[in-house]
């Protein structure tokens, strides 16, 4: 077994990355969700305006999110925990579920873009920047979902009460985000108010990774 | 009675708003009119509420690091009532912008910021209840508790700076938006610190109240 804890937390990164690829039900289960999703979207709203398109873009990249992090924690079983707990320590545990969650939703936000610009067209004047927003808004979400999947695995009726507590407390993130892509979408802002907000967001992110590392060891124990 | 004394100090304070509160001349600004003596009730709900929240994360932060069923109950009576002044601000300011600003709802930075807070604090209690286990229950509700309450630090104070707001010190506008921009009249502000501190007493005072009926209400479910 690896000794450095940087190894530990790549040795649990790979043991995810590993199982998604050898039990691929889930991972089709979630590209699906997203595919149906969008086109349901498709299918009700047609070719949606930039403000309408924006809106429901963030809206279902949040679905998306609580439905790829919630398993992040289900999917041990008691006994492996309890393996997990022997080998490394919780702080290197949360930061693999942190790395792993990020991964799966940068992949699962490049996929619904790309079905996004396909059926309700692809507003952004800034198309390259937009990406980039795109990428930051799944790293935003999934460091967020990734603590309360964990909070919500310990009660009961999870799928719901991870919805219930993440909503609220993702919203200042979800309005920087809408914000920075209305001026991807072309809209003129203050001078140095993109900075801000794109600083601001990098900054909560930040606090959201610190505030994992302090707080999972007091959730790791049963 | 010698632990009592603040209760007193916080009833003198509010006797003391009512009365100073409605007889002291004003300044007439705009559309305000008199409606600005809302001033000393809609504004102390927020330092109330936000001194019972603090109160409530700071209890958390204890129990993780010395586990009692004490903390976790002080914990849980103060978010409770946090959310309480938090629908107290809200209303008295609904009340306050249906005068003011023409419509009781309008989408404001503040306003919103108010809704997160009551829906962070609701989802608290929901969580509580989710889980029997008592301890696994005080540990899990603390962890949130703090998550939530370090999210809603920004939510509540740097948003609101950065969009345009209708309440003072938003988007090109000086001061501190809780203090009515830079200028507070002087015979308003005679009026205005006991008022705030008065109803965080009060706040102070009802959480006591709701941790002794907890605890009442545990010691007979455990005999």
């Amino acid at each position: 077994m690896p000794t450095t804890s940087a190894s530990k937390v790549l040795k649990l990164l790979q043991k995810d990355i590993l199982l998604e690829v050898r039990q691929q039900y889930a991972l089709y289960g979630i590209l699906l969700y997203v595919a149906s999703t969008i086109f349901v979207l498709y299918m009700t709203i047609g070719r949606p305006d930039a403000a309408v398109w924006n809106g429901l873009f963030w809206m279902i990249q949040l679905f998306i999110c609580v439905n790829a992090v919630a398993k992040s924690f289900l999917q041990d079983s008691r006994g492996r925990m309890l393996y997990f707990y022997l080998i490394a320590g919780p702080v290197d545990f949360i930061l693999s579920k942190l790395l792993y969650n990020l991964l799966l939703m940068l992949v699962m936000s490049v996929c619904s873009l790309a079905l996004f610009a396909l059926m309700l067209g692809y507003p952004a004047e800034k198309g390259l920047l937009f990406m980039g927003i795109v990428c930051l808004g799944g790293l935003s979400l999934s460091l967020v979902f990734t603590l309360l999947a964990a909070i919500a695995s310990k009660a009961q009726q999870q799928a719901a009460l991870l919805a219930i507590l993440g909503f609220p407390l993702i919203i200042p993130q979800i309005l920087l985000l809408v914000r920075l892509s209305r001026f991807a979408f072309g809209e003129v802002f203050r001078e140095g108010a993109i900075w801000k907000a794109t600083g601001l967001l990098l900054g909560l992110d930040g606090m959201i990774v610190l505030l994992s590392v302090i707080l999972f060891p007091f959730l790791w124990k049963d | 009675m010698r632990q009592q004394w603040w209760k007193i100090v916080s009833v003198m304070l509010l006797l003391y708003t009512f009365t100073a509160g409605f007889l002291t001349p004003v300044p007439h600004l705009g559309n305000l009119a008199e409606s600005i003596r809302n001033f000393y009730f809609h504004v102390p709900m927020w330092s109330a509420m936000m001194t019972l929240l603090t109160v409530s994360v700071v209890y958390a932060v204890l129990f993780l690091y010395k586990p009692s069923s004490r903390y976790d109950i002080i914990s849980n009576a103060f978010a409770q009532t946090g959310i309480l002044f938090s629908l107290l601000g809200l209303i008295t300011g609904m009340i306050w912008a249906t005068f003011s600003w023409g419509q009781p709802w309008s989408n404001d930075p503040k306003q919103l910021g108010t809704a997160i807070g009551i829906l962070i604090y609701l989802a608290y209690g929901v969580l509580r209840n989710s889980i029997t286990d008592l301890d696994k229950k005080a540990r899990v509700s603390a962890v949130y508790n703090i998550f939530a309450y370090c999210i809603l630090i920004p939510t509540l104070y740097i948003l609101p700076r950065m969009t345009e707001s209708l309440h003072p010190g938003g988007l090109g506008d000086k001061g501190n938006p809780g203090l009515g921009g830079d200028n507070l009249d002087p015979i308003m502000a005679k009026v205005f610190f006991p008022a705030m501190l008065g109803w965080t007493l009060l706040g102070v005072w009802i959480s006591t109240l709701v941790v002794r009926y907890i605890t009442l209400k545990e010691k007979q479910l455990s005999a």
